[in-house]
């Protein structure tokens, strides 16, 4: 019984007193909106250079575009993201005063570079004799793209789209370098607050884990009806 | 109809067709056969340029397709072509399938399309299968709805490529019929084939390929009892 009370003495301590609970909310308030905006951005971007590093010169030689998308991914890849977002905060972006916006902005470029493979990957998985029949009846390599590929290649992509979305929401947790005020940097001062770690860090844990869980519970719901329109 | 002159093609250093020469009639039915590797697939792929040739002219109905400044979208809407495997649009049913190609090119309204594409089903009895996604559907089934599809465009000439090669024996013969019955309308049809029986019962020539080239054409009834080079010889004495 005595231990049980410390347990939850710890707990109150951690989430109970003063509201505290709050800064928790607000924390993920902040993680979840860097995420998504970074994940939209990321999908358009992403989209964007991976068409680009489809495109073909006349002569089936990679485009001038494909060599500027590939030096953008290797950029990006090449380099950790937490020294991506200090250079954002401290050099790129050092005037603007939005914190937000700025995360949103350096996860959505960070983003961008992995979309950009996952989507070239999901079309490159489309038969090519989809294409071929497409082009066969007369339609151009844009509409075959529109109205054939591309709806197939949605297909591909949605699963590592989404896993994509998973790992965004727990790199956001970097943002503590730059001072801003996320989920795991909350749970991270409160242990200076209350001089306990144990209790506020595994809280943060378990709400990401739980957030985390349910995108993947949804994301397995969308597969499946996804996958039921191929037999109809 | 269609004029193919001196035509190359090489993928790398791999030499597959060699100074191809050959004319194609209105109404003919041109049955190619040769060993695999002859190239008489990127022969046929050719005449539509789904595979650009290296060098040579292509001419379809005194037109150079060849030439870069040529709309090839707007040849390839007047030539059918049906793959070895299908390539039905899976995204698709059979009637979208159908349908797509001749309203996003603006050549039918939406209901015209659909009622051709009826039509077109009821004459290869699949009109029940209207709804149907091309994953329900058997290989003989699709590559029936292949051919419709490619009707729907009302081509001026049908390109066949080894269209039973994928089937399962049972199912190899309802495709010849509607192929059958598609020559008998008077289609112009260039078709690369395994199946001597078709050859010799549809063709009105049958060209035998060969290491790149053309090596012997003739009707079908010369063709196969009286092949004159070697090669052919040896060929028909394997597969027939």
């Amino acid at each position: 019984m005595e231990w049980l009370n410390s347990v939850w003495m710890k707990i109150e301590a951690a989430f109970i007193t003063k509201d505290r609970w709050m800064l928790y909310l607000k924390g993920l308030g902040i993680t979840m909106e860097v995420a998504i905006f970074a994940a939209l951005i990321g999908i358009v971007i992403g989209t964007v250079a991976a068409f680009m590093k489809l495109s073909v010169t006349r002569k089936g030689k990679p485009s001038i575009l494909a060599k500027i998308a590939n030096i953008y991914i290797d950029v990006i890849r090449g380099t950790p993201s937490v020294l991506q977002l200090l250079i954002m905060w401290f050099v790129v972006m050092k005037n603007c005063h939005n914190g937000i916006l700025v995360a949103s902005l350096t996860f959505g470029i960070n983003s961008g570079a992995y979309v950009a493979e996952i989507v070239r990957a999901g079309i490159l998985a489309v038969d090519k004799g989809q294409t071929e029949a497409g082009r066969s009846l007369g339609l151009n390599q844009f509409q075959t793209m529109v109205y054939i590929v591309i709806p197939q290649a949605f297909k591909n992509v949605l699963p590592p789209l989404c896993n994509e979305f998973i790992v965004l929401i727990k790199e956001t947790a970097i943002v503590g370098y730059v001072g801003m005020s996320d989920l795991t940097r909350v749970a991270n001062q409160m242990t200076s607050t209350i001089y306990e770690a144990f209790t506020p860090l595994i809280g943060a844990a378990v709400i990401y884990f739980i957030i985390i869980k349910l995108l993947t519970i949804l994301l397995g719901l969308l597969e499946r009806r996804l996958r039921k329109s191929d037999n109809r | 109809m269609i004029t193919v002159r001196d035509l190359h093609k090489t993928f790398g250093d791999n030499k597959v067709l060699c100074a191809v020469n050959y004319h194609i009639h209105p109404g003919e039915k041109i049955v190619v056969v040769g060993p695999s590797g002859s190239g008489k697939s990127t022969f046929l792929r050719c005449l539509n340029l789904l595979e650009r040739p290296t060098s040579g002219e292509i001419l379809f109905d005194g037109q150079v397709i060849t030439d870069p400044k040529a709309d090839i979208n707007k040849v390839r809407a007047q030539m059918g072509m049906v793959f070895q495997h299908f390539n039905l649009f899976n995204n698709l049913t059979i009637m979208q399938n159908i349908t797509l190609a001749p309203t996003k090119l603006k050549l039918m309204g939406e209901e015209e399309a659909k009622e051709n594409a009826l039509k077109l089903l009821t004459r290869v009895g699949l009109v029940e299968k209207a709804d149907a996604y091309p994953s329900s559907l058997s290989g003989g089934q699709k590559q029936r709805i292949a051919i419709v599809r490619s009707l729907a465009m009302n081509p001026k000439v049908m390109l066949f490529d080894e269209p039973t090669s994928a089937l399962d024996p049972e199912m190899v013969g309802e495709v010849l019929e509607v192929m059958k019955e598609l020559a008998e309308s008077g289609m112009t049809m260039v078709v690369v084939t395994h199946e001597m029986g078709f050859a010799r019962e549809v063709g009105t020539k049958v060209v035998f390929m060969d290491g790149g080239n053309i090596v012997e054409e003739n009707t079908p009834v010369e063709f196969f009892a009286n092949p004159q080079s070697p090669r052919l010889q040896e060929f028909l004495s394997k597969v027939l």
